[in-house]
């Protein structure tokens, strides 16, 4: 052995096994290099295919780009309350927030760039496609992008100098920050939404484009008259925006940017952003709270994961409302694809979705209970905690539970059923009974929190124990309303369901949450404080909480990512420009959820780097002798 | 006398919660849940159980203490010796159970609900979108009620006279060939068949029967006859009209736009 290790040094070793992984690259891409691919439709791309070069590079920009346009939005509401609060920790929260995002901003870019070269490259026809119909709204989308970057340069350097009485300069800049931001996603959005929705409504047309459609429709349909094509037509009916046998574009670029899910997969996104921004930054601190050596640190961190998590959960709340938005749009747009999306090829995804929202609400609640252990005198609220944890576990039960359950049973299992359908559990497998429990553990969420505040406080209103009974009859009333909303929901058509009953839940439920917040505020206005809260003193698990929650997010968002395209099946954009290429088939659940596996580990791979230079970079500023050397001995022993 | 342990307690609770999906729900209440499922609610209350237990250290800590009592402690001797004997019994039992070829194949592999074309068409006549298409009848609804009613009353004919033989004499999919059927025939008085779909889908399924399934989704193995080889446009027409007559259940519209 000591005879090979003279021959072949580590040095060596390393250097020809790097020469070896070099030349099999090099074998693995010749071969797309001698094909004359100048005119080509679609051209490979070495190793791992074109559909997942791309898939993995979108999904990386869209998480770092989801980070970086979520952060700033917090970041710069946490700064005023900072301000208006005179308290400083907020604006050290923030500033440490801005710093995550100036990490993570380049890797955006960049991600970006190599997406378009991997477009350029690999789809040059549906890009050619795209760009002619969106080529304005390019040049928009960089002319954004210069003012996004240019705006946090100055947002971020500028923070130390714009205190003080420059202060509502420096927030000014945010707020246009986050105006850049939203514009830059909204832009980028009319691009995918116009793959899977390329139509819009009768009533947004132009009359150029209006007539444009009726003659291109009267020439497909010659026996037709004018009168007899628009019988029927109503503002909201859909009409695509192409020509439906030459693909050629009929209308504006306006009419294209406004089509069927544009604006739902905005504010989907949106709010998105902000519960995954949120939980980021939750798992940032977890990590900085785990190897904190102070005393301060620990409590600094604590802080930070309590209001990272807190506004991840104010995400998290609205975000299924916006998702049935987004939902019913779709069915709307195309009821084969409502049906692709929750009867039939994806359908067992979303059964996955429930689990994973599951963990999403049973986690933030537990993390919740566990925070309210270091607070004094909320132990009375210790004895409502297993009945929470119940109906939490319960609604998840019915919500994960599949309607049909012939995948996943035997055929005696089967015969026992009587069908696919279990004559019972079947039910909860309807939409809903899926929309009420949703809106149950939305409300349990919300009362976890309540208890969270109220926790070391005593109210000193006259009113206080009418209050109480009043805040409980409204959480009553609210939960009973839903359910019977819910049973109502069984008998009555689909199309009041989904346009009646469902947004009256949803109000329902927000209705409770607003009434019960301004009326739990006057309550605790002048309340005294009888316990403290010892930040810093979180266990350790309640930490591991909160990054599985960004974990969880994470992946939901690839996995959702990936039924948001699938929808369109064997189309780039949906009915107009068809998929010829090798990889025009819908890849299956199981390879997709590797694909979001493999891109969640290099995204946390990427982001525990950006953190890891941030940390470098502190400690590299720290003196010689820590500041905090005495609290560290003391907390070490 | 000893108190029992929290660890006894939890213990407890997740046997008797399987009992309750297993016997109680699965064969006093409703008949048998898939195993799969019974799975899926079993570990949601375990993990109802660890949230409860450690949420709070010096809970968690009473909660692993039998567990590191006997694994350490010299008193347990014995437990510990049934426990390494039992585990890897249980293992091999439940490894054994999975692998066992066993005359009880595996479910219907099948999608729950077919994706249907785009383009509704009868024989090769395009009717128009799928989104579209509404029951040429049923604005006798309102329109005539009196032509509605015969409508429906030719659709009650088309029924008994072709379907009821697997969909059944009450539409519950129990006709006569149906224990013969795999999959089974729809069973319409489920209310999560007519009320989530276009009457333009059920005039896809039934024109076009199982050879007319999409190539996503196999295998159907569905025994449904391509019924516009033997039906005319309107008598299908009529037998979905007389579908959410009888069963009194609408189909899926979607407001003005369609």
């Amino acid at each position: 052995m000591r005879c090979c290790s003279s021959l072949i040094t580590k040095k060596r070793l390393y250097f020809i096994l790097g020469f070896m992984l070099l030349g099999f690259v090099l074998l693995a891409v010749v071969p797309a290099f001698a094909q004359d691919m100048t005119d080509a439709e679609y051209r490979p791309f070495p190793l791992i295919g074109s559909r997942n070069a791309a898939w993995i590079a979108a999904q990386l920009h869209l998480l770092f780009g989801s980070f970086i346009l979520g952060v700033p939005m917090f970041a710069v509401i946490i700064e005023f309350i900072g301000w208006k609060t005179k308290d400083e920790r907020y604006d050290r929260m923030a500033k440490e927030f801005i710093k995550l995002c100036m990490g993570a901003f380049s890797t955006t870019a960049l991600l970006g760039g190599v997406l378009v070269f991997i477009l350029v490259w690999c789809y040059p026809k549906v890009l050619s496609k795209l760009s002619g119909i969106f080529g304005p709204t390019m040049i928009f989308y960089v002319v954004l992008f210069f003012g996004e970057t240019f705006t946090l340069y100055l947002y971020s350097y500028g923070w130390d100098k714009m205190q003080g009485r420059f202060k509502w300069i420096h927030l000014s800049l945010g707020v246009l920050l986050n105006i850049w931001g939203t514009a830059i996603m909204f832009v980028s959005n009319t691009w995918l939404t116009y793959q899977t929705s390329p139509a819009t409504m009768f009533g947004k047309l132009s009359d150029k484009t209006k007539e444009a459609w009726i003659e291109n429709s009267l020439a497909q349909n010659p026996e037709l008259t004018r009168a007899e094509l628009l019988e029927g037509v109503t503002d909201k009916t859909v009409i695509p925006l192409h020509n439906e046998t030459t693909s050629e574009f009929l209308g504006t670029v306006w009419e294209a940017v406004n089509n069927f899910t544009w604006m739902p997969v905005n504010i989907h996104r949106l709010i998105g952003n902000i519960a995954f921004g949120g939980s980021i930054v939750a798992a940032y601190a977890a990590f900085r709270y785990l190897v904190a050596k102070t005393k301060e640190d620990k409590a600094h961190y604590d802080w930070m994961g309590y209001n990272g998590n807190f506004i991840a959960l104010c995400g998290l709340i609205p975000l299924p409302f916006a998702g049935y938005w987004l939902g019913r749009e779709i069915y709307m747009f195309n009821n084969t694809m409502g049906i692709n999306m929750m009867g039939s090829l994806f359908s067992w995804l979303f059964i996955i979705q429930a689990v994973m929202i599951g963990v999403l609400f049973i986690g933030a609640n537990y993390y919740l209970w566990s925070g309210m252990g270091r607070i004094q005198g909320a132990e009375i609220y210790a004895r409502y905690r297993p009945y929470m944890i119940a109906i939490i576990v319960i609604c998840v039960a019915i919500w994960m539970t599949p309607r049909t359950l012939s995948k996943i049973s035997s055929a005696s299992e089967l015969s026992a059923m009587g069908g696919s359908n279990h004559p019972h559990l079947g039910f909860f497998g309807l939409m809903t009974a899926k929309n009420t429990v949703v809106n149950i553990v939305i409300l349990t969420t919300f009362l976890s929190f309540l208890f969270y505040r109220r926790s070391g406080k005593t109210p000193t209103a006259s009113w206080k124990g009418l209050g109480n009974v009043i805040i409980s009859a409204i959480f009553f009333l609210g939960v009973v309303s839903i359910v019977v909303i819910g049973i109502v929901g069984f008998v009555v058509p689909t199309d009041t369901r989904v346009n009646v009953l469902t947004p009256w839940q949803v109000l329902v439920a927000l209705g409770v949450m607003v009434v019960v917040t301004i009326l739990d505020i006057f309550l605790y206005r002048k309340a005294t404080t009888s316990g403290t809260i010892n930040w810093g003193e979180m266990t350790e698990r309640s930490q591991y909480v909160l990054i599985l929650l960004a974990i969880t997010f994470t992946s939901l968002m690839g996995l959702m990512g990936y039924a948001r395209s699938g929808l369109r099946e064997g189309w780039h954009i949906f009915g107009v420009q068809k998929d010829t290429s090798v990889d025009a088939f819908t890849p299956a659940l199981g390879d997709a959820v590797n694909m979001v596996s493999i891109i969640m580990v290099i995204f946390f791979a990427l982001v525990g780097f950006i953190f890891w230079l941030g940390l470098w970079g502190d400690k590299k500023k720290q003196p010689a002798v820590p500041i905090e050397a005495e609290a560290t001995a003391e907390s070490d022993d | 006398m000893k108190r029992i342990s929290l660890f006894t307690i939890c213990f407890v609770i997740f046997i008797a919660c399987w009992v309750f999906l297993r016997f109680v729900v699965g064969g006093v209440i409703s008949v048998p849940i898939p195993g799969s499922v019974i799975s899926m609610y079993m570990g949601l209350v375990l993990i109802a159980i660890l949230v409860h237990v450690s949420v709070e250290d010096s809970r968690f800590k009473e909660f692993i203490r039998p567990i590191h009592e006997t694994l350490v402690d010299e008193n347990r001797r014995v437990r510990r010796i049934i426990l390494a004997v039992l585990i890897p019994l249980l293992l091999l039992g439940y490894t054994y159970t999975n692998i066992a070829q066993k005359a009880n194949p595996p479910g219907d592999p099948r999608d729950a609900h077919p994706s249907p074309p785009l383009e509704l068409t009868y024989k090769d006549e395009v009717i128009g979108s799928m989104q579209d298409v509404e029951n040429p009848h049923r604005h006798y609804e309102k329109d005539d009620p009196e032509k509605f009613k015969s409508h429906v009353e030719n659709g009650r004919r088309v029924y008994y006279q072709n379907c009821f033989y697997c969909h059944g004499d009450h539409l519950d999919g129990k006709g006569h060939f149906a224990d013969a059927l795999n999959p089974l025939p729809a069973n319409f008085q489920d209310p999560g068949i007519i009320p989530n779909f276009q009457e333009s889908f059920f005039f896809w399924r039934i024109s076009k029967g199982g050879p007319g399934l999409p190539a996503s989704g196999t295998p159907w193995n569905s025994a449904m006859p391509i019924w516009e080889d033997h039906l005319t446009k309107e008598e299908i027409w009529d037998v979905i009209l007389f579908l959410s007559d009888y069963t009194g259940y609408p189909y899926r519209t979607f407001g003005e736009g369609h």
